[in-house]
């Protein structure tokens, strides 16, 4: 667990203060308990998709749509799996203190990000395509929205993600850019145990 | 260009909503003309409005709700005598689309725009200076979390003049609620109201756990809490664990209205008793994230003015998790009648029946600690009198509702009604008011005139009960609510009482403001320099009032429960002054959450009236202003301590003068 609340040394000094303020800490704290509330919007959605399960009214269902096998599912799958080790990479460089190499590897994460993303937008256009929008019945209503939330979280991810890598361009390995990969890490891990559940409950078991 | 915006959206017709919009618009140029004339602009700004200081912001959020109560009870009072006129060839005075979209704006407004700002108000002034913190964990966070709210409240506001509101009752069931039977902007303000207010409120959930778990004084463990510090604890945990579901729920209600998603369409599989079960899995704990708030400001009254500790601390802390908790599991009997079966309905009735378990243990902790102590009657302790009686009858009444046979009888019936404004009036609201006259010196350094507080008490009091017994009655007759027009002779009299009741409830509110307005004229008489106006137990009474903005010169030290008043027992300071102050680590003010806040209103307002240009600008102004905060790293700074002691000092002056002169 240590990994996941890292306390960074501060630089107390460089205010002229014997002053110690565990800012870090306290925003760990907050940003863990952010994400319980964000984990209860996942919840909501996935009760609704539990709920709507089998309601195809009459058209496409879930096998015939996503039965043709899930290769490129799982190549997206493991684009995110790679990236939360890429991550952790990024993190071990951050307690280096090694700048060059945090940059890199956050590079290598957003790329597989964006690979993910892009995966899934071609597998939403093609689901479209094949007559199984979300306008079609509430079992794709809800399957669009599940998928999509999750998606939606990823790209805000990696907007902050850009975001970051410039701050810390530009800014250094400093105490407030420590903290905040500290938190993207955070971030980015939950979306990849969410996703584990949505390949699960979503993928799998639509196919089974 | 402007969408679905035209200039029929004023509602040019209706001349109660062109009277009120004229009034609003004269008060609202009235107040610019005073700000512009004193050339109070700049000092509202920097003092106000870009304050990340938790107290002032505490008081914006009651100001708001207050302001927000009166537009609320004036749909109260118009219901009422309306119903008052239209039975039999009456027909009242307002047509059933407009009466339609009031009983929505009533609830919606009085929950969310009156009871959860009073809520979040008082426990921004009060929670940091409980824990003996000196602000919150997320001070700009809190600012932010404040202009989302006002963002949803300027929202539901302008729904008044431009256009319309739901009209749908404020539980907005699906497929009344979705595009096909409500087709107008009103369902939409509907939504972008509650969304933008509720994203607030998830937010200051967050802040107010990380604040009262990190930032206690030290030696404050959490059974060394004040009670009040403990029911927000709770109330906020609720928060966190109630409003994301809300927000996800009417997410999906836009979905199905925006981009034509079947969740809750009666075709192609939509499922709309799904909704009324999120909704509710919100709805429910919502409930308690009002009322947990009220009991912990009745704890602190009870304690302070019956000069005792409170009696069984541990079991109210306990009593207070137990019904956070159990507030989650019994949501379901708010549609016993919709037909889940009996194991199904059973389950939710007992464990709605056993809620009354820790609520009586709460009653009776109160009881008990008033028992053998010395009350001082007064009008927070009236209140808390008034309460006891009151709320018991409404746990009952609910209780009573619990058992789905009955439910079966009674539900949707104003017997229903009578029930939840008997818990929310004869509860939340007068623990909001009891805790208002409260802290009120703390906040503004005088206390209020108490004779005013009593008169409006007992206004309140008898109101709520001339307004609300009638409806049990109307309840058990067969009125069920919602009514904009009835035919029953014999119910024409209770309605007409019920009007009696209103009115009272009315004279109360303007009690409240003469006790506001005259306790402010005599503000010199009544000035608290003790910083302890009531002799009181914890933390927040040891600083002056009002407090200097770092709350504490000196972080106290606090190992027992009512640590300040064993202090004071024991002739202890529980502050010494030291011979060289800290210098103390404070945020700087910042306008960027009122900026952020601009831009999501755009947004909110924009997908209302189906105006895409702007909701992106929107979008993407709050993101991009999001950012730029970010890159600002000049965020903080020191207060030196030669300015400490300067302040402490002239603190310590006054405080000796007024013994001089006593």
């Amino acid at each position: 667990m240590t990994a996941y609340e890292p306390h960074f040394p501060h630089d107390a000094h460089g205010h002229g203060h014997e002053h110690h303020h565990d800012t870090s800490g306290i925003k760990l704290f907050g940003f863990w308990v952010y994400l319980m509330t964000d984990l209860l919007i996942f919840a909501t959605v996935f009760a609704t998709f539990a709920v709507l399960s089998n309601s195809f009214a009459g058209g496409p269902t879930a096998k015939e749509m996503l039965g043709g096998g899930l290769h490129l599912v799982l190549v997206e799958t493991f684009a995110l799996l790679f990236s939360s080790i890429t991550y952790g990479m990024a993190m071990l460089a951050t307690y280096r203190g090694d700048k060059g190499a945090v940059l890199r590897w956050l590079g290598i994460t957003f790329l597989f990000g964006v690979s993910f993303i892009s995966i899934e937008l071609y597998e939403f256009r093609h689901l479209i395509h094949e007559g199984a929008g979300p306008q079609v019945s509430a079992y794709w209503s809800a399957f669009f929205t599940l998928v999509g939330t999750h998606g939606l979280h990823v790209s805000a991810g990696l907007l902050w993600m850009l975001v970051l890598m410039f701050q810390v361009g530009s800014r250094g390995l400093t105490d407030t850019n420590k903290t905040r990969v500290g938190l993207l890490s955070l971030f980015w891990h939950f979306l990849d145990v969410v996703w584990i559940c949505v390949f699960t409950v979503v993928y799998l078991m639509g196919v089974l | 260009m402007f969408g679905k915006l035209t200039l029929d959206a004023i509602p040019y017709h209706e001349p109660i909503i062109m009277i009120t919009l004229a009034i609003v618009a004269l008060g609202g140029l009235g107040l610019f003309a005073a700000v512009t004339y004193f050339k109070k602009w700049g000092y509202l700004w920097k003092e106000w409005l870009t304050s990340v200081d938790h107290k002032k912001i505490g008081v914006m959020y009651i100001l708001v709700a207050l302001v927000m109560l009166v537009r609320g009870f004036a749909d109260a009072i118009m219901m009422r005598t309306h119903l008052a006129m239209a039975h039999g060839d009456g027909q009242g005075y307002l047509p059933p689309e407009h009466y339609d979209q009031i009983f929505t704006a009533h609830g919606i407004i009085m929950l969310i725009f009156v009871a959860m700002p009073l809520v979040t108000g008082l426990m921004n002034i009060v929670v940091p200076l409980q824990i003996g913190a000196r602000d919150v964990a997320f001070p700009y966070l809190n600012s932010l979390s404040f202009w989302l709210f006002v963002g949803g409240a300027l929202l539901i506001n302008l729904s008044l003049g431009l256009g319309e509101f739901a009209k749908t009752g404020w539980v907005a069931y699906p497929p009344l609620s979705g595009i096909q039977y409500s087709p107008g902007v009103g369902m939409d303000y509907y939504i972008w109201s509650m969304q933008l207010s509720g994203l607030g409120t998830t937010l200051t959930g967050v802040n107010f756990i990380a604040t009262i778990l990190k930032m206690r004084a030290p030696g404050m463990s959490l059974m060394k809490m004040p009670i009040f510090t403990w029911t927000i604890l709770v109330t906020c945990v609720l928060i966190c664990g109630a409003f994301p579901p809300l927000t996800a729920t009417l997410a999906m209600l836009s979905l199905d209205r925006y981009l034509d998603f079947h969740f809750f369409t009666n075709e192609l599989g939509g499922n709309p008793m799904m909704y009324a079960n999120l909704f509710w899995i919100w709805g429910h704990p919502e409930v308690y994230i009002l009322i947990l708030p009220a009991f912990g400001v009745f704890s602190e009254v009870v304690a302070t003015f019956s000069r005792k500790t409170l009696f069984g601390y541990a079991s109210m802390v306990w009593a207070t998790a137990a019904i956070g908790v159990l507030s989650f599991v019994v949501w379901l009997h708010h549609f016993f009648t919709m037909g889940s079966g009996a194991s199904v309905n059973a389950f939710f009735g007992i464990m709605t029946s056993i809620i009354a378990i820790p609520t009586g243990v709460k009653i009776f902790t109160w009881l008990f600690t008033i028992f053998r102590g010395r009350l001082q009657l007064n009008a927070m302790t009236w209140m808390t009198l008034g309460f006891l009686v009151t709320f018991s009858i409404g746990g009952m009444t609910g209780v009573l509702m619990a058992v789905p046979a009955a439910d079966f009888v009674l539900h949707n019936s104003l017997f229903l009604i009578a029930h939840f404004h008997n818990v929310i009036i004869g509860g939340a609201v007068f623990g909001y008011l009891a805790g208002i006259i409260y802290w009120f010196p703390k906040a503004f350094g005088f206390k209020l005139l108490d004779r005013f507080g009593r008169y409006s008490f007992w206004c309140w009091l008898l109101g709520f009960y001339f307004a609300f017994m009638p409806l049990y009655v109307l309840g058990f007759m067969g009125m069920t609510r919602r009514l904009n027009h009835f035919d029953n002779p014999a119910w024409v009299p209770w309605v007409q009482v019920a009007v009696v009741g209103a009115v009272l409830i009315g004279i109360g509110i303007v009690f409240t403001v003469v006790q506001f307005v005259t306790s402010y004229i005599k503000r010199k008489e009544n000035r608290d320099v003790s910083g302890d106006p009531w002799d009181g137990r914890t933390l927040e009474w040891a600083t002056s009032s009002p407090p200097p903005f770092y709350n504490f010169a000196v972080i106290p030290t606090a190992d027992k429960i009512d640590a300040f008043y064993e202090a004071k027992k024991n002739g202890v300071e529980l502050m010494p002054a030291p011979e060289h102050y800290e210098p103390i680590h404070m945020p700087k003010n910042t306008g960027n959450g009122l900026v952020v806040s601009a831009f999501v209103i755009a947004f909110g307002f924009a997908m209302i009236w189906h105006i895409w240009w702007l909701a992106i600008v929107g979008l993407v102004g709050a993101v991009v202003s999001f950012i730029v905060r970010s890159y600002d790293e000049d965020i903080d700074y020191y207060v030196q301590p030669e300015e400490i002691a300067r302040i402490e000092q002239a603190h310590h002056q006054t405080k000796a003068n007024a013994v001089v002169q006593a």
